[in-house]
């Protein structure tokens, strides 16, 4: 590892388990994913790469008889405890989806206080500046800063997608969970999105959600490769890439199928 | 095809411009001031107004909606965010029989409650009357309003750490706002013309009065009164209430138009 290790941030799963009913869609998965580092997780569709990004933040409990065996450990504690609160936990891990998410009935100001908001208790001082602090970080501070009372929706798509990492970021989590965020973005969007992900790293840890091969390679310090639900392979994005120790990697990162 | 359902729509305005032109030819005359501001006089004499009437349809139609909509809206957020189980089924099956029920079945109902144990006929009695009408289409059309919402942002606000009670009320409720307005604004315009079930829960009242416990004369009565009755002049005021009662309408409507435009308009 390059950075020093900073367990606050790091995330570790250790036999996770996502379950549909009796249907595992996740299969004992094991994966570190250390502090201050993106890791990427790439594998064909219905692969269960989205249901294991979500078991991270205890999203996945709360689809139709979504449940999950093992563990995931945040700060060396099990996220999955009986004494965690899911609620406190996803504040603590921010999470962006596919397609842009702006709460349309907010202004772009209240769009971002709106976690911290739930947190209760900022004076309005306080507010602003967390909610300029996290405009900055999410590369938007400059185009918003003289429309803050406008509609979210008044936004493009591109950058609709950076206020809603602006929004995760606001309550100050420690982990930022992405879900294929590029997905429905232009080129240029999605550079923006990218060129970020290498800044917000300094401060989190990051895992990304794609489907796009060339973004993992772009993005990612690590790279998981998920095949049917089992964790195929993971490695240092540079080693996945070029020599794959799987067939199965090997074949669908030459694009033999997927 | 295309000239078949053209005809059958222009029928359907045509009956609509027919009714609309009939009330105004008939009732337009008699409008004047005083048939606002005025009481009823007593029966051969001329002149005198449905001032009674207007407020009384007020004062039931509004308490009629302070009772139903919270109840309505209510209903209709628990069956769009709980209501898959069996429970929210027989609510939803319940709502759905109830919107079909005949509404002077509705007003027996009030009558036997609340008129017979009260021992006397009562506003009160006909606002609940119309409140249980209410009900049941408030439920429906909030909890269709809710559901329209997109998943992804129920999804959003729980991710960002948002309880489920919270994300309910401060994001999906919020979103859905405009179509549950509209959908109250319709529910009580269509309430606002009921006349059975007030016939005997509110039994009309030919004085001007403004306690919920006496018995209230709302327009849709006044016309049914002055419409069955005997005399020349109490058909020209049912003529003119009729007029008024549909403009009340009217404007209900035209507001959840408004509503919903303005809303989309600051949303877009």
């Amino acid at each position: 590892m390059a950075q020093p290790a900073d367990a606050r941030l790091q995330l570790e799963a250790v036999r996770l388990t996502a379950l549909y009913g009796r249907r595992a869609v996740v299969k004992d998965v094991s994966i570190l994913f250390p502090a201050h580092t993106v890791t990427a997780v790439i594998g064909p569709s219905g692969c269960g790469k989205s249901t294991f990004l979500r078991c991270l933040n205890r999203m996945h409990e709360l689809s139709d008889g979504g449940w999950v065996t093992g563990s995931v450990l945040l700060d060396g504690a099990d996220v999955y405890d009986a004494g965690v609160d899911p609620v406190q936990l996803r504040r603590r891990i921010g999470m962006v989806f596919q397609r842009p998410t702006p709460f349309p009935t907010m202004t772009i100001y209240d769009n971002v206080a709106a976690g911290l908001r739930v947190n209760g208790g900022r004076s309005r001082a306080d507010m602003d500046l967390a909610v300029e602090r996290a405009l900055r970080q999410a590369a938007l501070w400059d185009e918003v800063k003289d429309r803050l009372r406008k509609s979210a929706l008044d936004l493009s798509g591109g950058q609709q997608q950076r206020l809603c990492i602006a929004r995760a970021l606001a309550p100050q989590p420690e982990v930022l969970l992405l879900d294929e965020p590029t997905a429905s973005l232009d080129p240029a969007g999605t550079q923006r999105i990218e060129e970020l992900c290498h800044e917000l790293k300094r401060r989190y840890t990051i895992v990304i959600v794609t489907h796009n091969l060339q973004q993992a390679g772009r993005v990612s310090d690590y790279t998981a490769f998920f095949y049917v639900g089992d964790l195929v392979e993971v490695g240092r994005t540079e080693q996945l890439f070029t020599k794959p120790a799987k067939e199965q990697t090997e074949a669908y990162i030459t694009g033999r199928f997927g | 095809m295309t000239t078949l359902v053209a005809v059958l729509s222009f029928t359907a305005v045509l009956a609509l411009v027919l009714i609309l032109g009939y009330l105004v030819a008939k009732g337009a005359s008699s409008l004047d001031w005083s048939f606002f501001v005025k009481n009823p006089v007593p029966a051969g004499q001329t002149g005198g107004g449905v001032a009674n009437a207007i407020i009384g349809t007020v004062i039931i139609v509004g308490l009629a909606a302070l009772i139903g909509l919270p109840i309505g809206i209510g209903t209709g957020l628990y069956l769009a965010e709980y209501g898959s189980g069996r429970f929210g089924w027989t609510v939803r099956f319940v709502a759905d029989v109830m919107n079909g029920t005949p509404s002077i079945v509705v007003g027996i109902f009030a009558w036997t409650w609340l008129v017979r144990p009260m021992g006397h006929f009562s506003a009160l009695a006909g606002s609940v009357a119309l409140a249980v009408l209410m009900v049941p289409m408030i439920a429906r059309t909030t909890e269709e309003m809710v559901r329209l919402v997109p998943h992804s942002l129920r999804e959003a606000a729980l991710a960002l750490g948002y309880p489920r009670w919270r994300t309910s009320l401060r994001i999906i409720a919020r979103t859905a706002l405009a179509g549950i307005l509209t959908g109250c604004l319709v529910g009580v315009a269509r309430i606002a013309g009921e006349t059975a079930p007030l016939l005997f829960t509110a039994l009309g009242n030919l004085n001007f009065t403004t306690s919920i416990m006496q018995p209230m004369q709302t327009l849709s009565l006044q016309i049914f009164t002055y419409g069955t009755g005997p005399f020349e002049e109490w058909h020209r005021l049912a003529w003119a209430a009729a007029l008024v009662l549909m403009g009340l309408v009217l404007v209900l409507a035209l507001a959840a138009r408004w509503a919903l435009r303005s809303r989309h308009g600051a949303a877009r």
